[in-house]
This record gives C-alpha cells, structure tokens and sequence, in this order.
C-alpha cells in the first residue's frame, strides 16, 4: 500500500511542478476564471476516467463509452422533446440506465466468450455509434431545442463571482458531481468486497475464480458501472453546452485513458486508485488548456496527447516491472 | 490402524473419451502426511482436482469421515475442511500480504463490506500460528516464492483445514527453504491436520511422508507406507521401468594434455560474482550447485555473452575470446541451454524444424539466401541424432513433452559446432524417465564431440550422477569441489545446508 501512496504523490509533485512552470510561462493561469474553467473541463472527462479506472483495475480496457455516452445524451434528449419532459432527475436515470445496459453488452461477450475486452469494446463502441447515427439520426440539437430543464441544471454555480470590467464567472456546481461519484468510487473501491474484488480479478484473475470470487459478477460490475458513468456524463455534457450533438466525443476515449493511466492505474490490470485518476485527469485537461491559451494549433494537441499515453505506460509499466522481479 | 479421513474408492475420470484416472483408490488418514508420486501427466493434478471438488468423476465413490459425498463441488470441498495450495499459489500479486490472507474468511463470511483493522488483526493471528513473521503491508509480488508459499500455507491454516493438499510445493525452493518447509510441515501434522504432498521428487518424497500413493498413466501401481520403499522402488513404479545411473567419470587423456574447451581467469563482475577461475576439459561434465543468487546464472550468462564480465579473462580450446554478445559467444563456440526452456529457450508455436535451424541459419545459407533442402536434411538429422519422439520436424514445439522439448534445444546447439555447452537447470520440470534419457544424451554428446559441459543445477543428485566434477558456488565466489566420488549427493547437500 506504501508503493500505492508513493505513486500517486509523484504525480501529484509531477502536477505542482507543471502547473508552476505553466504558470511561470503564462501568468494567467492562476487566475481564479482559469482556474474555475480547468475545474469545470474536468468533470465529464473526470467522470468518464473513472469508468474506465474501475475497467482498466479489473485488468480489461474499454474504448466503448463515447459511443455509450453519445448515444445515451443524444436518445435521452430526444426523449425528452418527443414526451415534452422537463425534468432533470427522470432524465438521468434514463442515460445512466442506458449506459448500464450498453456496459452490460461488453459485460456479456468478455465473460461469455473471454473475449479480448479491447476488440469487445471497439465493436460495441461502433455498432452503438453506427445505429445511433443510422437510426436515429444525425442531426444536432441546438440550445432553441434543448430542454430548458437540462441547461439550467448545467448552469447552476456554487460560486459567482463579477470581474472588474463586469462580467461574470463562476465554479460549477457540476464538479460536485464529479466529485460526489468519486468519493463514492474510492469507498466501493477501498472497503468493499465487490471492490476488492475487480483488484483481485486484475491481480490474478485465475485465483480470483478459484478463491471464490464470483468473476461473472465482478465483470458485470465493472463494466456496467462504467457504462452507467459514461451515460450519465453523456448527459450532464449536453446540459453543460447546451448542445446535443450525435456526432460528439469522438476520440474521446484516448483522452481518458491517457489520464487515467498519468494517474498510476497500470495497463495490466490490478492497480489504480481514484486520488491518482483525479490527478491525471487534472494533469491531462490542464496540459491541453495550456496549449490552447498558448494557441497550439489542435493537430499538435493530438501529438500531446499520445506522448502523454506512452510515456505515461512507459512510467507505469516499468514501474510493474521492477515490482514483478 | 489410525482412521481415515478421505477415502477415494474406484475413482475414474475421463476426458474426451481418454482415462485420466482408471479405478484409482487412495486413502488419507487422519493427521498423516501422504505423497502422491507420478511423472507429470500421470493423473495427479486431476487426482487432486477430484478431491477439489473442481472434477466431478465419472466412477467411484468418495467417503469422507466414513460417509459417502455425493456431488462433491469446491465449496462442498472447502466446508470438509480440505484446502487446496496450488503450484502458482492461488496468491494476488498486487494485494498485500494482509490482504491475501483475510480475503478467503471475507468471502466465506460472505462480507460485503472490508474492514481494514480486521484484515491485519486475521491477518496477524493467521501468522503467529504459522510462526513466521511477514510484513503485513508489503504487496505479495515484492516477497520471495518462499515467502508467497508460506502466505498460502497461513491462509490455508485459517480455515480449520483437515487436509491440506499440496501441488509440487518445493519446485521454487532452494535447499534451505525445503527444509523449512518441511518442519512447518511436520508442525502441521502436529495438529492433527493430513497433508497429501504431491511430488515427483524421490528424495523430497521419501523424506516427509509415512504413507505414499504412487499412480502411472491414470492408474495406481502401489500405495504402502514409505518405510517400504526406497528411491529405486519408486522410480520403478512411477516409470515402469528400471533406471540405473551410473555416475560419469572421466580421466584426462594420456599423453599430450589438450588445451581444455573451456578456460576461466580471474572473472569478476562486481555485485555478482568475484575473482572465478576454472577449467573444462573435452569431455568433461562439471556441475555448479549453490543457492539461488550465488551468482551461478551470471556467470552462465557472461559466458553466454549476455552480461559480459567486468574483469577476467575467458578462453575457448586456449585461444582468449571476447564474448560482448551471444552472436560472439555464438561464433566461440559456446551453446547455452536456459533455465526456462519454455520462455527463454524456445519458440513454442513454431515448428520443431525451425526451432533447430534458428541457431544455424548461417550454416544453411548461401549467398544470405537461405538452402531450404539443406534446412530440412539438417533438422531431420537432429530429430533423428536426439531421439525427438515425433512423426515430423514440422510439429510443432508447444505440443511436445517437456522431454522432447529439452532435446529440441539441445539439438539445436549439435549444428553450431558447439565447444562449450553451459546447461542451467537442464532437467527441471522433465519427468523420471526422460529425465535419464536427457542425461544420457548429455554424456554422450560431451564423450563423442569432446565437450565441455558446464551443468548448473538445483538438483543435487543430478550434478552427482551425471558429473565428473561438482563446484560449490556461494556469494560470488568457487567455495568448495569435490572430483569424482567425493562429489556424492550427501556431501553435496550437506554442505549446501550449511551456506547462509
């Protein structure tokens, strides 16, 4: 547990340390607007990563909950404009149910067929997006159709503040969220048996069988969980720009799981914590802010981005490594 | 007459129409400890299985204190208080010791929740019982096999077990740690818990056990208590065959010395091994016993080229060589046949032909363009000069025995030429039989081409049967050797005893 500790508070030096060079280079960013705006970039990124946190411990990977998280935002709100609903709890549960279903699909073929979770998750990722944008259509849903009850949710703020030129700003109250289903994550993660059991099935997932772990249902967990936190912030997402856009999040799915591996959970399944997650999501959206003030052309965002996945596997399966021998 | 705790009556099991147990009976009384002898593929591993609850048979009945279990399942066999420790241990290499230990009560508990003050508190008790001590926080990957084994061994203890079976439990271990296995063992049966110790180590077997089971191809052959046998009897049982060895002599030759094959000065690479010196002469068989981490497989792998020494010189038939490189030790004439065959020594999905060839494409080539008709004449040649039980060289390598396996590498190194042969663990996991037939095509090769054979062994008795010379390493450094007679099995491992 020591090494555990030890790797989240390297990147948590790793982070002070960028975000003082970025400051030092540009002077803005500790200003409380950015820093409100870094908070609020990471929320649907931050809740998606610990989807794929809680897949990534249990030794599988899934690069399906763009597709799930569209597809449950884009059915959710058309949902709601065909019934005229206006409400935002009904609504939730809805994408989240959603999410929970479309996980129970990948669920389904990698304990069934021990299939590689990574061919599981490209082919249900794409089968959800290609009936989504075949079936149910591809056209966008802009803030005059939008339900009202959804942007003023995504709206609301626990601190408003006013500049001294007179315009606003202020700190979502969506980090709540976010913050709420991580605490949540950490305790089912840390003093729960079905927690430890998606270690246990990362670790060893032979003796989690044989120790008598119930792996179907571990499996089923995780990725049904992860597909209900990607529905869910599919959701919160379309209420946050005021735009449901079938075609959204795509490569998406290598920004999260490039922070949640900066964040110390280990490509072979076993390790991982929320602290770290959060860190390396805080870490991933703050390096891509940077280079938008900086006005780095998106092409070369793309680039960052890879070379924060290797490294960051490099890092972490090393570290794996040097503990195996 | 002590009373029996399992008894298996008339078990058979098959899998796809092939037996792999035919009316096996084996009974394990209350308290003793037992040992299931047979070569690998005997039907052990599926004896076990049964007795796990993880096969359910297809004849035969199953008795546990005298009563009849119908459908025996896993949980059916962990509430008859039998306990199960596994070859690779059933152990979470990324949870902690602690952990590890707790998790099984949890699950029986069938908690939902985790209480960490709980976990070390059974944790802690789970290992005073057992009277080692352990750090309960360390993640289990960081702890030696010795100490993963004794993790298994307090988790199993934790549940009131009756029987304990153990898989092959002293594969991993060094001498030392076999020993303290042993008296943990025996303070197991103390308690008046059984032990089924699954082995197919005669020596090891001998030693512990009161009673012994021996099975071959699916069926028992013999089953008495072990007073009654000695290392011959079971070997006989296990193989079905008689296997005398006679230990390897040799004697330098008359007249003109020749220059040995392999020749050391004063090799040293700091924090491995300091100062080595040796000689082997054409035809010599020497083996090089000390604990793991006595630097053995480095020097193996200096002279292989893979981590070149920081001082010292090495000379190949008198002439110095430079091995800054396996293709070096290669062109030297140096053959190395790895620890594990299975990951370091051969390519399993490929043919038995290419995995002989891989080594020689040089000498099948002209013009950099690969002769495949000589290919061929050459890999059929060494199926033929290795005994490789096989139809064809395209087989491929994953689906022979560990035997077959083992004469493909070796093979392998007959068409490079090979001077000097360095074996690490040449035998491990090969059973009984082709285990001596392993050995004698190692004799042969070293007397009909003249090499020099270097054999690193945890195996004592092998070094003394099978060489002429036995070196002790210890720390880095040539401690003790013994020539000829003197380097018996007993003295080996006395002395082996005594390193710290």
């Amino acid at each position: 547990m020591a090494l555990f500790r030890k790797s989240e508070v390297i990147i948590a030096v790793i982070l002070l340390i960028a975000m003082i060079v970025i400051g030092l280079i540009n002077p803005a960013f500790w200003q409380l607007d950015n820093l409100f705006s870094l908070l609020r970039s990471n929320v649907i990124i931050g809740i998606m990563a610990l989807g794929v946190l809680l897949v990534m411990i249990s030794g599988g990977i899934d690069v399906s909950f763009p597709a799930f998280a569209v597809a449950a935002m884009y059915l959710t709100v058309k949902g709601m404009i065909f019934f005229g609903h206006d409400g935002v709890i009904l609504p939730f549960a809805a994408a989240a149910t959603m999410g929970v279903l479309f996980g129970c699909l990948n669920a389904f073929f990698v304990y069934t067929f021990r299939m590689i979770p990574l061919i599981v998750t490209l082919g249900t990722g794409s089968m959800v997006r290609g009936f989504l944008l075949g079936v149910v259509g591809t056209s966008m849903i802009n803030i005059n159709k939008m339900p009202d009850a959804l942007i003023d949710f995504g709206k609301l703020e626990i601190i408003s503040l006013t500049k001294a030129d007179g315009t606003t700003f202020g700190l979502t109250a969506m980090i709540l969220i976010y913050v709420g289903l991580a605490i949540a994550l950490h305790l089912v993660l840390r003093h729960t048996m079905i927690g430890r059991s998606v270690y246990a099935l990362g670790g060893a997932p032979e003796a989690a069988a044989r120790v008598g772990f119930d792996t179907r249902k571990t499996i089923f967990f995780v990725y049904c969980v992860a597909g209900m936190l990607a529905g869910f912030a599919g959701l919160l997402h379309s209420g946050m720009i005021w735009l449901a856009n079938p075609r959204d999040f795509v490569g998406l799915e290598l920004d999260v799981i490039a922070a949640v591996v900066l964040g110390g959970a280990s490509i072979f399944g076993g390790r991982g914590s929320v602290v770290g997650t959060m860190l390396g999501v805080f870490m991933l959206v703050m390096v891509k802010n940077s280079l938008i003030i900086m006005h780095v052309d998106t092409t070369w965002q793309r680039v960052v981005v890879g070379i924060v996945i290797v490294i960051a596997t490099a890092a972490t399966a090393w570290r794996d490594r040097k503990r195996r021998v | 007459m002590s009373e029996a705790f399992i008894e298996l009556r008339n078990i058979g099991k098959r899998f796809s129409g092939v037996h792999a147990l035919d009316d096996v009976s084996l009974t394990i009384n209350k308290g003793e400890i037992h040992c299931l002898a047979g070569e690998n593929g005997s039907g052990k591993s599926t004896l076990i299985k049964v007795i796990a609850g993880v096969y359910q048979p297809d004849a035969g009945e199953i008795l546990i204190d005298g009563k009849t279990v119908r459908h025996l399942t896993p949980i059916e066999s962990v509430r008859h208080a039998i306990q199960v420790i596994y070859q690779d241990f059933s152990l979470f290499g990324n949870l902690t010791v602690a952990e590890n230990l707790a998790l099984n009560t949890a699950l029986r508990a069938k908690r939902k929740t985790v209480n960490w003050r709980a976990v070390h508190a059974l944790a802690r008790e789970a290992l005073d019982r057992l009277g080692v001590e352990i750090d309960l926080t360390a993640e289990l990957e960081t702890l030696p096999t010795s100490g993963k084994q004794l993790v298994a061994i307090a988790r199993a203890l934790m549940s009131d077990a009756r029987l304990i079976i153990m898989d092959e439990p002293t594969t991993a271990l060094t001498g030392k740690e076999v020993e303290t296995l042993f008296r943990i063992v025996r303070d197991i049966q103390a308690r008046g818990i059984a032990v089924l110790f699954v082995s197919h180590k005669m020596r090891e077997m001998l030693d512990i056990s009161e009673r012994l089971t021996v099975i071959r191809n699916g069926r028992k052959v013999v089953e008495g208590p072990t007073s009654d046998f000695d290392e011959g009897a079971v070997i006989r049982h296990m193989t079905g065959q008689d296997i005398v060895a006679e230990p390897y002599r040799w004697s330098p030759p008359d007249g003109a010395a020749p220059a040995p094959r392999l020749e050391v000065r004063g090799l040293s690479r700091p924090g491995h091994y300091d100062d080595l010196s040796m000689t082997i002469g054409p035809g010599e068989i020497v083996g090089l016993s000390g604990l793991l981490g006595s630097g053995r497989t480095e020097l193996a792998l200096a002279l292989f080229g893979m981590q070149p020494p920081a001082a010292g010189t090495i000379l190949i038939d008198g002439r110095p060589v430079t091995l800054g490189s396996v293709r070096d030790a290669i062109d030297a004439g140096v053959a190395y046949v790895p620890e594990d065959r299975l990951s370091e020594g051969l390519f399993l999905t490929q043919s038995i032909k290419r995995n002989i060839l891989v080594t020689s494409l040089d000498a099948m080539s002209r013009w950099t363009v690969l002769d495949l008709a000589q290919g061929d004449r050459m890999a059929r040649e060494t199926v033929a000069a290795m005994q490789i039980a096989t139809p064809t060289p395209e087989k491929i390598a994953g689906e022979l025995s560990g035997g077959n396996q083992q004469r493909v590498v070796l093979g392998r190194w007959l068409l490079t030429n090979a001077k000097v042969l360095i074996l690490n663990g040449p035998t491990v996991g090969v059973d009984v039989g082709s285990k001596a037939e392993i050995h004698q095509k190692i004799r042969e090769l070293a007397l009909s081409r003249g090499l020099g054979v270097l054999m690193i062994s945890d195996d004592v008795l092998e070094l003394a049967q099978n060489c002429n010379r036995v070196v002790l390493m210890h720390r880095g450094r040539f401690v003790d050797e013994w020539d000829g007679d003197a380097a018996s099995e007993r003295v080996i491992s006395e002395t082996l005893k005594t390193l710290t």
